[in-house]
């Protein structure tokens, strides 16, 4: 007969390796699906040329789905080989390069509204933690806000930051402003789940806390943070998308240079010129969503799984 | 295994046992390093109509066997009848209805929705689900309750409504896993005697799962005994209390009997 | 009843009115520039002064709100069913629906009016179908599948067939979060028609109005505007309240405040 203590060695020991498992196979599946949709992709194209040649009038053909010629859908392999080639004849850069560029300064705008979303967050939470008159004041209007679309008014928002931003100890900086749009859309997540999760803690444990006579703050830290971080957690990973959605969508309507968002507005108007640019550019987009996402898993991973394998040991 | 303890006190009555279970074995995780042996070569006969109870500490595999006999989990080795049919063939007869420690209502639906569950899967029409919920509720003496919602309910109100839903389609067999379990000892005594009373007026077998040994005794015509790891029958024992009366929890019997049932727990325990 | 419904909402009435006054004053008192930022009432001025403009454009955007709602939802429920019914359909579409998630939806609105062609609402409408779907997909997914042992052992007692499982247990246990999600998925679709206004689609828009204002510096039109698209977006939050009591009675004096 096996010790306990054997057994949970051996049963951990199972369990991580069913995790790799599970990684690995949804890492094979997410393959399989980019191979899928470039097949359909293709083969949608062929269908519609076919047809197109066939002169037949097909009601789905460029009205529920798009067209299929090569401007409005280049070729998967055409939009392939574009990473390599240099976006203008006289720049001696791939495309690939000037992606990855853009890619870190939009991601600098992210981090920073994310970073400012998460304070921001966290605060609200912890007013509203403090009464429920304060929640039930406070929370309709955190959901009002974010039907506000700020980043359609991302211009006034880059004039209002160079104008109002004087007084800091540094300069103010255009991307600075777009951090401020990741901010407003990152914050609110965070916000609404930080609540919930504060609120989540066990009763019983907030009277124990309350029999030691723990004060608020040593109660938030030591009982409510911990009880949080799995709520937190989801709402960080849910603002680490919108806040590249943010900083994307503020460069493009707040006309800040240097960016992915400029890159694909770019692209976009000399999209004539060449289609595969901007599919380049966008997948690129998505590339840098997914890194961000996968960013604040990572962290997740060491923060979440670290204090789990402390609870099963002790 | 050998030495296991047959059930039936009369003996030979197979052919009218409710269930029928031999040379039961029931292993978790099979092959792996957490694996456990719930129950060990159980043997059982339960006659019809009886009332029997299934005591145990935590481990002892009685909600297993329980859940065995309902056939909500497969066994390793060995037979469950019920019915003189496999377990399986009276689940989709529909042959018992069951009630948990916790109601296990559809907080989405009122008492009666509730109550008219299983024989909405039945395929009964509107009129017929009306008529034996409203039986229903006056067999669980709630009658005006029947529109209102499971959270409107206490914990012991709740329990009566589940048990009108496991009867609801009047099956022969009822069981029961420790439904009182969550409940206070004074709504518990009262729920005890209204499970009595309905065991009175329908005449169905139940098998009843508790860790309460006053309960087991105060209800059942049987106790049957469990010991732990693996889980095996340690003690079958004649209840000879006659009819209920309140007087009963207070009768020299009622003690010497609880006595009984103690003694071979502490024995099991001590002997290991 | 009303008394207690007053109640629960003097705290957000309170402080919403304190808000205003306090913007009302400060612009009043400081006022820098004053148009980056205008007031309230000069806000309010303009939205009866445009209303007939405001007014068309909100209907148009309004239109790709709901269409595109309808679609993202049909999709998030589909998706969301199947994947609640079959293991590999769960093994395959749940991962790829939260890769989906990652990806800056909006980034595609210039791919769309490439597609549908720049004026069509078509691209609108298929960034707001993306923008909804997600939500929809996760929270009734995790209804469906979050149901209790025992609800499931007793399904199972009753010989209950997998459909029959989907019916009466896992349908009403995901409503409350499917109308979590449509709360927030209605203000994604109002956001999110805006945003993809701004690339591309029909003039006569929300988006399109706010854009062309504020690049000639009529903030206050501009912000007229965001006030329609919010007060649209707070309309369509209630609607779907006003739907989630109706589909789910039993939760009525439970919670509220989704």
């Amino acid at each position: 007969m096996p010790t306990r203590e054997e057994t949970t060695r051996a049963v951990a020991l199972l369990e991580r390796k069913a995790a790799t498992k599970r990684g690995t196979r949804r890492f094979v599946v997410f393959i399989v699906f980019l191979a899928v949709l470039a097949l359909a992709y293709t083969g949608y194209k062929a269908f519609g040329e076919a047809v197109d040649d066939a002169q037949t009038e097909w009601a789905v053909v460029g009205r529920i789905l798009p067209r299929t010629d090569d401007l409005t859908m280049p070729p998967i392999v055409d939009i392939i080989t574009e990473f390599g080639e240099p976006p203008q004849r006289n720049s001696g850069k791939p495309l690939v390069a000037f992606i990855a560029e853009a890619s870190l300064f939009t991601l600098r705008e992210a981090a920073l509204g994310f970073f400012l979303g998460m304070l921001l967050g966290l605060g609200f939470a912890i007013v509203m933690l403090r009464s429920r008159w304060l929640e039930r004041g406070i929370s309709p209007y955190l959901v009002a806000s974010q039907t506000v679309p700020l980043v359609a008014i991302a211009p006034i928002i880059v004039i209002w930051g160079s104008k109002s931003m004087g007084w800091l100890p540094f300069d103010w900086q255009p991307w600075m402003s777009v951090s401020i749009i990741a901010t407003y859309l990152t914050f609110f997540p965070i916000a609404m789940n930080g609540i919930k999760g504060f609120q989540s803690a066990d009763p019983a444990s907030m009277e124990l806390m309350r029999s030691y006579a723990a004060g608020r703050r040593q109660t938030l830290i030591k009982l409510q943070f911990p009880a949080a971080l799995p709520y937190l957690f989801t709402a960080f990973k849910l603002a680490a998308t919108v806040s590249i959605v943010g900083a994307i969508v503020g460069e493009i309507s707040g006309g800040v240079r240097g960016g992915l968002g400029r890159l694909i507005l770019d692209y976009a108007s000399r999209y004539t010129t060449g289609p595969s640019r901007l599919y380049a550019s966008v997948i690129g987009a998505a590339v840098l969503g997914i890194i961000a996402v996968g960013l604040v898993t990572i962290v997740e991973y060491l923060v979440v799984s670290r204090r789990q394998q402390g609870r099963t040991v002790s | 295994m050998t030495g296991h303890i047959q059930g039936s006190a009369a003996g030979g009555v197979a052919a009218s046992a409710a269930v029928e279970i031999s040379d039961l074995s029931k292993v978790f995780n099979h092959g792996k390093p957490n694996e456990v042996h719930a129950l060990d070569g159980i043997g059982l006969s339960i006659e019809t109509g009886s009332f029997v109870s299934l005591i145990g500490p935590s481990g002892c595999g009685k909600s297993t066997l329980l859940r065995l006999i309902g056939a909500l989990t497969a066994p390793t080795d060995g037979t469950v009848l019920v019915n003189g049919k496999s377990a399986d063939q009276a689940r989709l007869d529909r042959d018992y209805g069951m009630a948990f420690q916790t109601s296990g209502l559809f907080g989405w639906r009122t008492v009666t929705q509730n109550i008219e569950l299983p024989l909405q899967l039945m395929g009964w029409n509107k009129l017929d689900r009306k008529n034996r919920a409203a039986e229903m509720l006056e067999l669980i003496k709630l009658p005006e309750f029947g529109d209102h919602y499971p959270h409107e309910l206490s914990g012991g109100m709740q329990q009566r409504v589940a048990i009108g839903r496991a009867l609801s389609f009047q099956p022969s067999l009822l069981l029961m896993d420790e439904p009182f379990g969550a409940l206070d000892e004074m709504t518990r005594e009262h729920m005890q005697t209204e499970v009595l009373d309905i065991w009175k007026k329908t005449g169905k077998t139940v098998v009843f799962v508790t860790h309460s040994i006053p309960e087991a005794v105060f209800l059942s015509n049987r106790v049957i005994v469990m010991s732990p790891r693996p889980g095996r029958i340690a003690a079958d024992i004649e209840i000879d209390l006659g009819a209920r009366t309140f007087d009963t929890r207070e009768s020299q019997r009622f003690f010497e009997l609880i006595t009984q049932v103690r003694e071979v727990l502490r024995f099991d325990e001590d002997s290991r | 009843m009303i008394a207690k419904a007053l109640r629960s909402a003097a705290p957000a009435v309170l402080l919403g009115a304190g808000g205003l006054v306090l913007w009302e004053l400060i612009l009043l008192v400081v006022n820098p520039d004053g148009f980056v930022l205008p007031r309230p009432t000069e806000i309010l001025g303009s939205l009866i002064e445009n209303f007939t403009e405001i007014l068309a454009a909100a209907g148009t955007t309004g239109f790709i709100v709901i269409t595109g709602l309808v679609g993202g939802i049909a999709l998030g429920v589909v998706w969301a069913l199947l994947v609640s019914q079959f293991r590999i359909a769960d093994e395959m579409l749940t991962p790829l629906a939260v890769a989906l998630n990652a990806i800056p939806i909006i980034a595609l609105a210039p791919i769309f009016n490439a597609w549908y062609g720049l004026l069509s609402p078509t691209s609108n409408q298929a960034i707001v179908v993306l923008l909804v779907f997600f939500p929809v997909f996760v929270n009734t997914s995790k209804g469906l599948t979050s149901v209790g042992a025992i609800e499931l052992e007793l399904m199972h007692s009753y010989a209950a067939s997998k459909w029959e499982i989907t019916k009466t247990v896992r349908i009403p246990n995901a409503m409350p979060l499917f109308f979590t999600s449509l709360k927030i998925a209605s203000s994604l679709a109002v956001i999110g028609a805006i945003v993809a206004e701004y690339f591309g689609g029909r003039q006569d828009s929300l988006g399109q109005f706010i854009v062309q204002n504020a690049a000639s510096s009529r903030y206050t039109e501009a912000w007229a505007a965001v006030v329609a698209a919010s007060t649209m977006g707070i309309l369509l939050y209630f609607v779907s309240g006003g739907f989630e009591r109706v589909a789910t009675p039993w939760r009525r004096d439970v919670d509220v405040v989704g």
